[in-house]
């Protein structure tokens, strides 16, 4: 029997993989060829999806993108043994944007069945959580402070100092909360882990439990990932029957119970706070710090709060040892990030880098340049309410404290392209509107400076007294800044305030008046 | 509104910790919206002021308290989006459909949502229709999707 691969990521979907997986059925069928085939998840080469890969003694060999209207060819020059196509792109594994990765929290994505435990089990799945069960809490802890393992969501925390506090905290009932609320535009990495290895997070969370003393886990999963929630569903029951959840995992007396709970479209609610609110079923509002959730998160308990990807990476932290995982990397910032390319690029989808890499690789090496081939003009990283970077800082390298030095952040590592028909001033417009949008309304900078700011933009574009208003502007983002509670209305002022230093003539101005 | 039905939701979730966000999300499933007639029962039964169920439906984009069209079209008004000219396609759709957003089809077949962000960058500009998510889209895509979904 030949097999294949077919992928069921949300986004190869969108693409059509699910019509083209049924086309191959009954091709199949019809021509008396057994095939087996398998629903993997996508190697994230998504400017290639859907991309179907086909199994031969020599390894995986791809073809794509695969139109309805290749199915026939495809079977015609016999795909299922691997031939020649012109669709055909060699091996899988030879592919450069594959080649040139260092995939470590996402090693298995596009490679196994997403539910398939056994699949799991047989790419290296739950070796960290069998060495978690042999290790005490502390040294557990120790393991992912000195893996140097800073918090994806975006905020880049210490996670090892953040269970560190849980763990300290005295409390019977301590909570693991999964923030799976990825609202930023341009960032799909949570999803794809979600989608194509639930099982990796599952394992991170039952390890983060036995590292804190906590026996209930919860992932925050925003309402736009409806096929997320299946998937994870499904692998939850599936480890649950298996014993890798629920009580007495793996026969050692610890118990990990885990749910979902689907958001419902609040981007706030990927704040920390505002999703506990919400977890608690109120209203998303953004709670004052301290105390720190990890003193008295949810329902007033100790509670690690971590984004899916950090989660994601506890596994082969705890597997392969935390200096395996701080050798990649540079400074501070140690390990991989899993890099998002979207936007207007010819070549989009997920790279997992070691930090250190700049822009202006990302951008032409991977991303192959713009999709409209026009000039790269802006570069959002980082999402909505990450600073707008221009061509003479692409050469800097993606790492938290060199970005933080130009009033930019890496954030969940989203990178959105934007070519020369953008305008910079509409941009900074849309993320003031974004912001009223979203405000949970508790700081009034925020709920009423986003406003505000649309109106002042207008002034200026207007060209209604231009200097008074860009001082008005400047004087609103710093009161934003200083005035809110979180990054919402506290980073909204980064886009705003990088378009208008970096692109003042679209806002009509030059760069003096903006200067002064 | 039929009230057995509202009833065995709230007794599903009454006495599960933080149980409002996922009553609110099955009466929604299974209604299609969130009738305000319901906010007396799920207010006694969650020990909440009616004001305090109002605030946390309106809180959440999700939730509705209208009846919505047969297919909901969501599109993605994100930056990636917009850096792949959504402004064109959320014109093209408005026209088509003769209505804005946050409003219905007059033969009740769609009714049409901003978004942001569906997870689906690399593929901009996206839609979602009800729980499937079409990337790259195009006017010609466009067409052939409401003809679909009809």
């Amino acid at each position: 029997m030949k097999k294949i691969y077919i992928p069921i990521d949300s986004t190869a979907v969108s693409l059509g993989a699910n019509k083209v997986f049924k086309l191959i059925e009954i091709e199949a069928k019809k021509r008396n060829i057994d095939l087996a085939i398998v629903r993997n998840g996508s190697r994230g080469i998504f400017w290639l999806e859907p991309m179907i890969e086909v199994e031969t003694v020599e390894g995986r060999v791809a073809y794509g993108p695969i139109e309805e209207a290749d199915v026939t060819s495809l079977f015609d020059n016999e795909f299922y043994n691997g031939k020649e196509h012109p669709k055909f792109l060699g091996k899988t594994d030879e592919l450069a944007w594959l080649r040139n990765q260092e995939r470590l929290t996402f090693a298995r994505v596009g490679i196994t069945d997403p539910v398939d435990l056994n699949d799991y089990i047989n790419h290296d799945g739950f070796n960290g959580l069998k060495k978690a069960l042999s290790l005490d809490n502390q040294k557990i802890v120790d393991e992912v402070k000195e893996s140097g393992l800073r918090g994806r969501g975006g905020a880049a925390f210490p996670t090892g100092i953040k269970w560190q506090t849980v763990l300290d905290a005295p409390s019977e009932k301590k909570y693991i909360v999964c923030n799976a609320d990825e609202g930023d535009s341009g960032t799909f990495s949570d999803r794809m882990i979600m989608e194509n290895d639930p099982f990796v997070l599952i394992e991170g969370m039952v390890i983060a439990g036995l590292a804190v003393n906590a026996d209930q886990g919860y992932i925050y999963l925003r309402s736009e990932y409806p096929d997320a929630l299946n998937v994870l569903n499904e692998a939850i029951k599936t480890a649950e029957e298996s014993n890798y959840l629920g009580n007495n995992i793996l026969g050692s007396g610890k118990n990990f119970k885990l749910e979902v709970r689907r958001a419902a479209g609040a981007y706030i609610c990927g704040e920390e706070t505002s999703l506990l609110e919400s977890l608690e079923g109120k209203r998303g509002l953004v709670r004052y710090k301290p105390p720190l959730p990890a003193i008295e998160g949810l329902f007033g308990k100790p509670t690690v709060v971590n984004n899916v990807i950090s989660l994601a990476t506890i596994p082969i932290i705890l597997s392969k040892g935390a200096k395996y995982y701080a050798d990649f990397g540079v400074g501070r910032s140690k390990g991989t990030l899993p890099i998002q390319l979207a936007g207007n690029l010819k070549n989009t989808g997920l790279i997992e880098k070691s930090f250190g890499i700049t822009l202006r690789e990302l951008l032409f090496d991977f991303g192959g340049g713009s999709a409209s081939g026009k000039k790269i003009k802006a570069v959002q990283v980082g999402g909505p309410l990450g600073a707008f970077i221009s061509e003479e800082n692409f050469d800097v390298e993606l790492d938290y404290e060199a970005y933080s030095k130009l009033n930019a952040v890496v954030g969940h590592g989203g990178i959105v392209a934007f070519d020369e028909d953008i305008n910079m001033a509409e941009m900074a417009r849309y993320s003031f509107e974004f912001c009223a949008i979203e405000s949970c309304g508790k700081c009034t900078p925020c709920r009423i400076g986003s406003t505000r700011g649309m109106e002042v933009i207008d002034k200026i574009t207007s060209k209604n007294e231009p200097e008074k208003n860009i001082a008005l502007l400047k004087n609103l983002c710093g009161t934003m800044v200083d005035g809110s509670l979180c990054a919402m209305g506290g980073m909204t002022p980064f886009p705003v305030m990088s378009a208008l230093k970096y692109f003042p003539k679209d806002f009509g101005v030059d760069a003096e008046q903006v200067e002064n | 509104m039929d009230d057995t039905k509202l009833k065995t939701h709230i007794d599903n979730f009454k006495d599960l910790p933080g149980g409002l966000l996922p009553l609110m999300h099955a009466i929604q499933d299974d209604l299609g919206f969130i009738p305000e007639e319901s906010y007396g029962l799920i207010s006694q039964a969650m020990k909440l002021s009616v004001a305090e169920v109002h605030g946390f439906v309106s809180f959440y984009h999700h939730f509705r308290t209208q009846k919505s069209g047969k297919n909901i079209i969501q599109v993605c008004r994100a930056e990636s989006c917009q850096a792949m000219n959504v402004k064109a396609i959320e014109a093209y759709i408005k026209d088509k459909l003769k209505i804005d957003y946050h409003q219905t089809s007059k033969d009740e077949k769609f009714t049409l949502e901003p978004v942001y962000c569906l997870g689906n960058c690399a593929c901009s500009p996206s839609i979602m229709i009800n729980d499937d998510v079409h990337g790259k889209i195009t006017e010609d895509k466009i067409d052939q999707l409401i003809e679909e979904y009809k």
